[in-house]
């Protein structure tokens, strides 16, 4: 059962995708009428260049002369290709949008802001290397990739760009990257001596290491919103704070959960004990309120606390609210075990992706 | 600030990795050596970027080295230096106005000087520093990597062309959102053990606020920039 269940989730993750609607730039329309904006499903799991073999046949008839240099915008916001499709759309698309209207160029590739991407071979190293620093997070070397036979990584890469599942599984599993166990399940199921060393030899096979491989993209705002579609768009990178920060699991009888991870991953916003001022069952319970917006019964409570504290640089970050947290397309409860998410929602390069937009309080200069 | 000094890791099971808090202990101290050797030549300091909307944590910081000027040597200049270099038995960087060796470097294609910033980060998956850099003209205009590999040092072409390990590539700088050159730390773990190892045999165990001085006499060279000796001596 257990193992279907993941089976279904990761066909889920890797079957998801999203309507894009792309226009052409004005800039390069050389045709009157413009041409229709080009529909397409994008992968999510994919990258935005990869849909060039679509994309220039249906715009060439309109497009200037000269050299090709492919890039896409949302609002103006150039996109970065080398974030998978569905991360892109789960942190600028607060309000999911459908379909997702972008820009595409073939003129002025705004090198300053966007490492160079030539072709597909620019994204398949881009690839390669995050799961060349996934392994290492992972084991400590990355040998299992650079070891890789040209036959391996062709086939990994065509399973990624032709979603692929069963393929991928196949080439990845000589990567030895196992599947993250998650001790506390198991040892709820155990119920006998038998069944407990069972577990226990399960557990030990799979938990092969500590470290999750995780990359944050991280929002943060300064006025208050209620509802997604009143979220502030944003206008420039440099808003957002990508987060390239492993998790460390603890072996501790304590599930380990997707808040637990958070506080670990955004000790800035989430204060780590060790300086948290106060009791520490209080500072656990206004965690758990901060982490829990939605229980309206105790926002008053939380906004009096806020208040009523004294403006200090260790408890300004106290304040700090998380409004909205996608991992491909979801929101999980911050419950879930931490390790389920990693095991199946899990991107091909094997990072976790985790977008979070948060409410941060107005900075008071002392 | 007083440093933290004697920080020890235990030599037996070190695997060639520091963790982000030995990171600023031995980044501190690096740019503290290097002030006092090097008190000629520009200097390091130490950046706490904000992020997130205010100030990072306090721990996190990187090392930035700015504004460096490679100048343009001509042919003639590179062999006389050569000469000169090879004749004294400790090039010593005091009183110079520039301790970049002009010996190793290539007359760039357009004949403009070239300028450099170089940043010293700590990644989070290597648990290793990472060097970033990138250069441009006097006018602000990026150079291209053919541009940045003319002005290397002339054995760091063979270095970088030989190893799989030891690689240059274009990525996204942790804290500045946009394009810079690095070299990839992918095996900075192992060659930084294998150099601890060679070193003098470490009775109290790894010295980790020492950690960037011996990986900057590494990734330096090849960069061009050469570490005063006198840091190298503890």
């Amino acid at each position: 059962m257990e193992r279907d269940s993941k089976k279904e989730a990761r066909n889920y993750v890797w079957e998801g995708a999203i309507p894009l609607q792309i226009h052409l730039h004005q800039s390069e329309v050389t045709t009157l009428p413009s041409p229709p904006p080009a529909l397409i499903l994008a992968p999510r799991i994919g990258y935005l260049p990869l849909l060039v073999p679509q994309v220039k046949p249906f715009f060439s008839s309109a497009l200037p002369p000269g050299v090709d240099t492919v890039w896409f915008d949302y609002k103006g916001l150039p996109l970065k290709w080398y974030i998978p499709t569905g991360v892109l759309f789960d942190l600028l698309c607060a309000e999911p949008e459908r379909p997702w209207n972008l820009t595409v160029h073939f003129r002025g590739y705004p090198a300053n802001i966007l490492t160079p991407c030539e072709n597909e071979d620019s994204v398949k190293w881009s690839y390669i290397n995050s799961l060349k620093e996934a392994a290492y997070i992972f084991h400590g070397n990355c040998k299992n990739v650079m070891n890789m036979s040209q036959a391996d990584q062709f086939e990994l890469w065509q399973s990624v760009m032709n979603g692929n599942l069963e393929s991928y599984l196949r080439v990845s599993s000589k990567l030895k990257f196992g599947i993250f166990g998650d001790t506390f399940s198991l040892r709820l199921n155990s119920s006998s001596v038998k069944s407990r060393e069972r577990a226990e030899l399960d557990a030990a096979g799979t938990v092969t290491s500590g470290r999750i491989p995780v990359r944050l993209y991280v929002w943060s705002i300064q006025e208050d919103f209620d509802n997604l579609e009143d979220a502030p768009s944003f206008d420039s990178w440099d808003k957002i704070s990508y987060i390239n920060r492993p998790a460390e699991i603890r072996e501790e009888g304590k599930c380990f959960s997707l808040g637990d991870a958070m506080k670990m991953l955004l000790p800035e916003i989430f204060g780590d004990k060790a300086s948290a001022s106060g009791d520490i069952s209080k500072t656990e319970v206004e965690d758990y309120l901060k982490l829990n917006p939605e229980e309206a019964s105790n926002i008053e409570g939380t906004k009096v606390m806020a208040e009523s504290k004294d403006v200090e640089s260790c408890n300004l970050s106290k304040s700090a609210e998380i409004k909205l947290l996608r991992i491909q397309g979801i929101e999980p409860k911050l419950e879930i075990p931490f390790t389920w998410l990693a095991n199946n929602l899990m991107n091909p390069d094997h990072f976790l992706h985790i977008c979070v937009y948060v409410k941060v309080p107005e900075l008071t200069t002392i | 600030m007083v440093l933290e000094s004697g920080t020890l890791t235990s030599s037996s099971s070190w695997v060639g990795s520091i963790s982000l808090d030995e990171f600023r202990v031995a980044a501190l101290s690096f740019a503290e050596r290097w002030e006092r050797c090097n008190s000629s030549f520009v200097q390091w300091s130490w950046v706490c970027p904000k992020r997130l909307g205010f100030a990072a944590g306090k721990v996190e910081g990187y090392l930035c080295l700015q504004n460096i000027l490679i100048p343009r040597g001509t042919q003639d200049n590179c062999c006389d230096e050569a000469s000169a270099n090879n004749s004294k038995e400790e090039p010593c960087f005091d009183g110079e106005d520039d301790p970049i060796d002009n010996a190793t470097l290539v007359q760039s294609s357009d004949g403009e000087a070239h300028y450099y910033d170089f940043h010293i980060v700590y990644s989070n998956s290597y648990r290793v520093p990472v060097l970033y850099f990138r250069g441009y003209c006097i006018d602000g205009q990026p150079l291209v990597l053919d541009d940045i590999e003319k002005d290397l040092p002339a054995n760091s072409s063979k270095i970088l062309t030989e190893s799989k390990w030891t690689f240059i590539t274009q990525e996204e700088h942790p804290y500045l959102n946009r394009p810079w050159y690095t070299l990839h730390p992918c095996g900075t773990c192992e060659w930084m053990k294998l150099l601890y190892a060679n070193k003098a045999p470490m009775v109290k165990g790894v010295p980790v606020d020492q950690y960037i001085i011996s990986w900057f006499s590494v990734v330096g060279q090849v960069i061009g920039l050469r570490t005063p000796l006198e840091m190298m001596r503890s």
